[in-house]
């Protein structure tokens, strides 16, 4: 038996946002151990950089700096490389598979003691939710090394009539977007596939790489078979040029991808690359549009948008247009944008001053393009970098917040009528890492999962992730995939 | 012995094959082609930038088409292609001898060819088997991924084996549901046009491959640039410099590049279903399986 909802039980269930305020409920840092000022970690010690240079990482929360760390020139990455070199010369290439696998094991072992001490870290330094970094980033990130950390003696088995064996040395260049999770996705293949490697985090969230070089030692890998360099984009230059790579991992923009490929051309190196994105999330009339609703949420908001998988394209099916979009900006209106560490924050703060103003620019582009533009009303704290969740209407496929990506909490709406237009629209960007399709009906959606060009689709669900599941993108979003057994491919070379 | 010959052969017009038609070269140029005596044996067509784009249009318009296709089908016409070379074995060794080979090793090369297309159409419905997984995440959720095809493949032929090489690029990309630009070898072409005559005979539908010949320096770095072509095999032939060009072009729109240099295409081994994996993107598919 169900019983209706009387008057005042009703009104409290629609209106999120007037029936309940919340406390603050910040996440204690009192644990959280950073030290004033970082190394460069090489050859299993953290040392000074060579030209002596340091540069601040900034809480983008409160625009304080929280530590200053290493800026590595050529130098520095030659000593990573040869140090990355003699271990996997030296002890890594003689260790057994399962005891490389082993060392691995502890890797995530260690990730999961220290998880609450990362999260923080993680929320600290580049702006996210304490609870994503607490119940997303983190943990998935110690899933990253279990799962592979069991590969390391099974490799023969994924690649029938071939025989695998290690690249060499790896550099690996991340994002600041999943800092340690996108760490966890370049060095838990690499080792387990018998590689050492030398890792650059983003300049503007190096702090969990650190910590995690803390865990390297603490776990007793062999000195040299994991290096972390810290510093912008010529120390990842340094890294993709250095002649003692083997392989160059690299997840950013497409812009720098194309650089890379341009780079690496004529060398012996070997490359993967996983770029940006312009997902089209799809949503028909027969979905169940409330789970759809929070799906769109959650493809365009999860992580401030910073998201190269965001869904930040929306078709809405054309009779269910004006509903969908009420809908969203009501749950719009419930989000809470604010301090990272606190509990109940929605939306955290803008990686850095450069990204909101790259944001700012696209919220001026497309309202000068003539699209009407709406965003959440929601408070913003005083100081640190903030966006308000903002949605685009009347924009056309040429419009350049459609096209372009812009890597904040911004979404582009447009309708169609039948799924073969549906299908069209969607297809029609030079990207292809993700998309998603929200349908009841079966049969729509295996055809819609198959005709959308993009590596990762979602059906009915959005930004899902897991160490078994092959991430990576079609066209102009880049080559390989990481993740799963498909993503041990980027780290082995098959033999004949 | 007679001084006239009884009968006057008829020679062949070895013109390109694009969008299942056999168009001269819209640019007018051929390459003359001469055997070992120095006799001009074909006005091979020279083909042009306008040439190659018009077999990239065609292979897009194809490609819906192809990829869409049974894979039981696709491996009935690629058992076709089998069957109408074996027809024509005489033929096409006659030709490679022409071209300058033994009749042995010739008719080796037209045997090989044959059973390459067998072995490639046997994977039509195997290697999304191999390649595909169901993977096991934790959150509950049905994951599945598999292989597509990359799209358009542009591919450079191996300057030798002439017809063997063609064929052994070709094929694994069209397998997989590529649609497919190529470039014969610009030293031994003959045999990839005729191959272009058996395509069309076994119904291969119109645009999945598309033959050009012509000279490879010319072509190369338009088939790495093109916006429209997804993947690019680049065969024996060119030097460093040249690969380095390529891959350097083809950065354009993030192309991929499958160098395969340093191949025995004689070689049994050289067919493999990674070549086939070479043309495919993994597509990961996620649905929910409760609440």
């Amino acid at each position: 038996m169900v019983k209706a909802m009387d008057e005042p039980a009703r009104a409290n269930a629609l209106a999120f946002d007037g029936g309940w305020t919340y406390s603050p409920a910040p996440e204690s840092t009192d644990h959280v151990r950073i030290e004033p000022r970082y190394g460069l970690f090489i050859g299993g010690e953290f040392v000074e950089p060579a030209e002596g240079r340091w540069f601040p990482t900034v809480n983008p929360a409160t625009e304080e700096e929280i530590s200053q760390v290493a800026l590595a020139t050529d130098a520095d990455v030659d000593r990573a490389v040869q140090a990355a070199r003699a271990a996997y010369e030296g002890a890594w290439s003689k260790l057994k598979p399962l005891e490389r696998g082993k060392y691995v094991y502890r890797l995530a072992r260690i990730i999961q003691e220290r998880s609450r001490e990362l999260a923080v870290i993680e929320s600290l330094d580049g702006g996210k939710p304490i609870r994503e970094s607490r119940d997303i980033d983190i943990p998935l990130a110690a899933a990253h090394f279990f799962y592979y950390a069991g590969w390391a003696d099974k490799l023969e088995y994924a690649f029938p009539g071939r025989k695998p064996g290690p690249l060499g040395v790896a550099g690996q260049v991340i994002p600041w977007n999943f800092p340690l999770l996108m760490l966890a996705w370049k060095i838990a293949p690499a080792l387990a596939c018998g590689n050492t490697v030398v890792l650059k985090p983003a300049e503007t969230t190096p702090l969990t790489a650190l910590k995690f070089a803390e865990i390297v030692r603490d776990a007793g890998l062999p000195p040299g078979v994991v290096n972390i360099v810290t510093g912008a984009g010529e120390t990842g230059a340094a890294i993709v040029n250095h002649p003692g790579i083997d392989k160059i991992a690299f997840t950013g923009s497409t812009e720098v991808g194309r650089i890379i490929q341009r780079a690496l051309a004529g060398t012996r190196k070997r490359y993967t690359l996983e770029l940006g994105g312009k997902a089209a999330n799809i949503v028909f009339a027969d979905a169940a549009i409330d789970q759809a609703v929070e799906g769109i949420v959650n493809g365009i908001f999860f992580n401030q948008g910073h998201v190269c998988c965001a869904g930040s394209r929306l078709f809405v099916q054309e009779s269910v247009a004006d509903e969908v979009i009420e809908k969203l900006q009501a749950r719009m209106e419930t989000l809470i944008i604010g301090d990272p560490l606190d509990k109940n924050t929605d939306i955290g703060a803008i990686n850095s001053q450069a990204q909101l103003e790259k944001i700012r620019s696209y919220l001026d582009v497309g309202r000068a393009e003539g699209a009407r533009m709406h965003q959440s009303s929601c408070p913003l704290p005083e100081r640190g970098w903030w966006c308000r969740p903002t949605l685009f209407t009347g924009v056309s496929q040429s419009s350049r917040v459609v096209q372009e990506e812009i890597f904040g909490p911004v979404l582009a709406i447009q309708t169609f009528r039948t799924e073969q237009e549906g299908l069209e629209k969607a297809n029609n960007t030079p990207y292809g890492l993700s998309g998603g399709v929200w349908t009841d009906k079966g049969a729509k959606i295996f055809r819609m999962t198959r005709g959308v060009r993009a590596g990762v689709i979602w059906a009915n669900t959005f930004n899902k992730f897991d160490p078994t599941s092959p991430f990576g993108g079609y066209k102009e979003s880049g080559m390989g995939r990481e993740g799963g057994l498909h993503g041990l491919d980027a780290y082995l070379d098959l033999g004949e | 012995m007679a001084t006239m010959a009884s009968r006057v052969p008829v020679a062949k017009t070895y013109k390109l094959y694009i969008g299942g038609q056999f168009p001269r070269t819209e640019s007018g140029r051929y390459i003359a082609f001469s055997d070992a005596s120095g006799a001009v044996i074909a006005n091979v067509c020279r083909a042009s930038r306008k040439d190659f784009r018009n077999a990239v249009v065609a292979a897009r318009n194809a490609l819906p088409g192809w990829a869409g296709a049974s894979a039981y089908l696709r491996g009935q016409v690629l058992y076709r292609i089998a069957e109408m070379l074996e027809g024509r074995r005489e033929q096409f060794t006659a030709e490679l001898v022409r071209e300058g080979g033994t009749k042995r090793r010739a008719a080796a090369e037209v045997d090989a060819a044959v059973d390459r297309v067998i072995h490639y159409a046997g994977w039509s419905d195997k290697y999304q088997q191999i390649f595909s997984a169901v993977n096991p995440v934790a959150s509950s959720h049905f994951n599945f991924s598999v292989p597509e095809p990359m799209g358009v493949v542009a591919i450079l032929a191996p300057e030798e084996p002439g017809l063997l090489g063609f064929v052994s690029n070709v094929m694994p990309a069209i397998v997989g549901g590529n649609t497919v630009v190529a470039l014969a070898s610009e030293s031994r072409p003959l045999s990839a046009v005729s191959f272009a005559e058996v395509l069309h005979a076994s119904v291969v539908p119109p645009g999945v491959v598309n033959v050009l010949t012509g000279r490879r320096d010319e072509l190369a770095l338009q088939f790495a640039s093109h916006m429209d072509v997804n993947a690019l095999v680049v065969g024996d032939g060119g030097d460093a410099a040249d690969r380095r060009r390529i891959r350097y072009e083809a950065a354009e729109n993030l192309k991929r590049v499958i160098e395969r240099t340093d191949v025995d295409w004689r070689s049994e081994a050289a067919a493999s279903p990674y070549r086939i994996r070479d043309t495919q993107e993994t597509k990961t598919t996620w649905h929910p399986v409760g609440n």
